[in-house]
């Protein structure tokens, strides 16, 4: 299928295997930031099929593994109110808060619904004019315009029954968090392709120059990873530390202009709590002043809800790639997809269900069989 | 009748997180079994030890099969079908992977006040179309209402009753080391069908439900051997769900290769582009076989023949490593684990 076999094509990827193979000579530890590639490299082996030498860490790039507890909490809090029918992308669903996910809410009566947009959230507030439709923005820049635009679309209608519970997070304040522990065991970052065709790369060239580590930006497909990898390896190899764009098909400089207009329009730069890692300073978007009636927890007065996370769960650690989810002593027993301790394992690209989903063969047999 | 033993189940993590019913709960998955197996088996009992689509009973000397399925799909009407044709081909279905003719079925209607009468007498017109079709009447029926708000429309549960030929014995149990696995057509396309039409999402082409009684099918596979193991219609939980109960219930081995896989073109984008994994994705007229290795070829051959299992291909294999874990091989030559999932497939964010 167009777009899509020709980037899954396994010749070219044994093709792809072998010059990675052959260029590499020493250990490296790479990690990929998103999401979207983890899950692709998880599902399709790729890791099995690279040389030993070369480990990949599952970085942060979940949207829904690093929204912390206390946003759920304040999810919870809001979706279980009876005036309010509340919106969310549906992995968000099973995440769990502090006593109970957004399903429990629902089968307590909670009027919870899967929405593939905001601007479906939006008509169903259109639809309901007697209820509050709350619509749950988590994401990394990529999902940003589109939440922008659901909250202009809004305001330039005059609803008053439409609100955002917004916890956006953004990826270069985390690469430079992560490079800058000195507990940093990673040789290079594959950036993560689609946040990139919003935000451009020039946010990255800094970063290469501020840590010495080279970045290349990746897409999703396994061609793409393998690309994406390929380069890395050749400019480690070479002891450079460049900006390099593998997914050029998609991504430029600059980056979607229109796009970032929206986000500032609507958006702004704040701290933000990361769940298992902590407080990044300037790594996140939240609901400007001018967009402040728009701001759920403004609307339902949930601010001050916070929750301290589960003392077993690591997940920090393997976010960082200190931990492989399976050296998490909780792994497969008190944490598993279906009662899982931190978001990592709750996502199907979380680094801990990923992990848990595709690879137990590998990990000790009374694993999982629970 | 003892009380459900809550405290003392099984499973080492039992139900723990939900004190309420949820949608997964209904999803096929991980959840649904739990439900069956530390709720219903322990006060209903376990009448043959063995899930499968259909219970089979010994009736005068007779081996019947007998199986109930209720039928809750939302739109009523969907590309390739409607809630009618499904409640009678699923039961059909349910019946025939016990390799039994299906004889009778019931209908039973849960219908909401209000509904309008144009569109249960739809509904029916395609139920006597389906069952007219397939050769098995519909003898008895029930009918309720219930007030405005208490049902979505309309509820259709159907049973049935089928005779299984003499030696045959098809059950999850059967499947051994070394047997064949076929598919018998494409995957994805019901659930895709009904979820771009419930989310009014567009693919440019218009991906139809494989909606299908299979009970011709299977007669034509017992044709060439009474010694089919196992056969399950891939409803929700789509194939891995089947070849996951499969592989437990046997304590074997499953292995399939990827790229074997039958996913159309439609569907494989609409999964890419909704998070979703076609493997995982219901169909209502598709069946997985276990076949013996020495009858594999005249099987597929007779499936290819039979007009619901033209697109019937070979992906895998039962083997005796890794007992009760499913495991596919990617395009690339490696390898995950496929495990059941867990209640209802969630779009990925991103």
């Amino acid at each position: 299928m167009k777009f899509l076999d020709e980037f899954n094509d396994p010749e070219i990827a044994k093709q792809l295997f072998a010059q990675i193979a052959e260029m590499t000579t020493r250990p490296w530890a790479i990690m990929e930031v998103c999401g979207g590639q983890t899950y692709s490299i998880i599902r399709n082996g790729i890791d099995q099929l690279l040389p030993d030498e070369i480990e990949l860490i599952h970085g942060p790039g979940c949207p829904v593994c690093v929204t912390p507890l206390g946003t759920i909490d304040k999810a919870l809090e809001i979706a279980a109110r009876p005036d309010v029918i509340f919106t969310s992308f549906g992995d968000m669903l099973r995440v769990p808060g502090s006593d109970e996910d957004l399903f429990g809410v629902k089968s307590g009566g909670g009027d919870v619904r899967i929405v593939y947009s905001p601007l479906d959230a939006v008509k169903i507030a259109e639809e309901n004019p007697d209820k509050q439709v709350v619509f749950f923005a988590i994401g990394f820049e990529t999902t940003a315009p589109a939440n922008a635009m659901s909250l202009q679309v809004a305001k330039r209608r005059g609803m008053d029954n439409y609100s955002m519970l917004a916890s956006h997070v953004l990826v270069p304040p985390a690469i430079d968090t992560i490079a800058s522990s000195p507990n940093n065991r990673v040789d290079g970052f594959l950036a993560a392709g689609h946040v990139c065709s919003v935000m451009g790369t020039w946010q990255y060239g800094p970063l290469v120059e501020k840590h010495q580590v080279p970045i290349v930006v990746t897409g999703f497909e396994p061609l793409d990873v393998l690309e994406g990898l390929r380069r890395m390896i050749s400019q480690l190899e070479r002891g450079v530390a460049e900006l390099d764009n593998a997914y050029a098909r998609v991504v430029v400089e600059e980056g979607n202009l229109p796009a970032q207009e929206l986000i500032a329009d609507v958006f702004e730069v704040c701290d933000r709590q990361w769940r298992g890692i902590g407080e990044i300073p300037q790594s996140g978007w939240r609901i400007s002043p001018a967009f402040r009636e728009f701001d759920a927890e403004y609307r339902f007065g949930v601010g001050d809800i916070d929750a301290p996370e589960s003392p077993l769960c690591r997940s920090g650690e393997v976010l960082q790639g200190l931990l492989k989810p399976n050296q998490c002593e909780a792994f497969g027993k008190e944490c598993t997809p279906r009662t899982p301790l931190g978001a990592t394992m709750v996502s199907s690209e979380g680094a801990c269900g990923a992990y848990y989903q595709y690879r137990r063969l590998e990990v000790p047999v009374e694993v999982g069989r629970g | 009748m003892a009380d459900p033993d809550f405290d003392g189940w099984s499973c080492p993590l039992p139900l723990r997180r939900y004190e309420r019913i949820v949608m997964g709960h209904g999803g096929g998955g991980q959840l649904s079994a739990e439900l069956v197996e530390h709720l219903f088996l322990p006060i209903l009992g376990d009448h043959d030890g063995e899930m499968h689509d259909a219970a089979r009973l010994s009736l005068e000397g007779r081996d019947v099969s007998f199986s109930t399925d209720s039928y809750v799909v939302r739109p009523l009407f969907f590309p390739g079908g409607s809630i009618g044709d499904l409640a009678i081909h699923g039961t059909i279905n349910d019946i025939a992977m016990r390799g039994a003719e299906p004889v009778a079925l019931s209908v039973g209607f849960i219908l909401e006040e209000g509904l309008p009468m144009e569109t249960l007498g739809r509904v029916v017109e395609a139920m006597g179309a389906a069952a007219d079709a397939a050769g098995v009447p519909v003898v008895t029926g029930d009918t309720k209402v219930v007030d405005r708000g208490q049902a979505d429309g309309l509820y259709v549960n159907t049973a049935g009753i089928g005779v299984i030929p003499d030696g045959v014995d098809i059950r999850p149990r059967r499947a051994e080391p070394g047997d064949v696995v076929i598919l018998s057509g494409t995957l994805g396309q019901h659930g895709v069908a009904v979820m771009s039409k419930r989310e009014g999402l567009e693919f440019g082409t218009e991906i139809r439900s494989d909606s299908a009684p299979l009970h011709g099918l299977v007669a034509a596979m017992l044709a060439v051997t009474k010694d089919l193991h196992v056969l399950r219609d891939m409803t929700r939980g789509g194939m891995s769900a089947s070849l996951s109960e499969i592989a437990a219930s046997a304590k074997v081995g499953i292995e399939f290769e990827e790229a074997k896989l039958p996913i159309p073109g439609d569907v494989a984008a609409a999964c890419s582009f909704l998070g979703l994994d076609a493997i995982s994705i219901a169909n209502e007229g598709r069946l997985v076989a276990i076949v013996p290795p020495g009858h594999a070829d005249a099987v597929l051959a007779a499936m290819r023949d039979h007009e619901h299992g033209r697109g019937a291909v070979v992906v895998g294999s039962v083997t005796d490593e890794h007992p009760g874990v499913v495991v596919a091989r990617t395009p690339f030559g490696a390898s995950r684990v496929v495990d059941l999932p867990l209640g209802e497939q969630l779009p990925r964010i991103c």
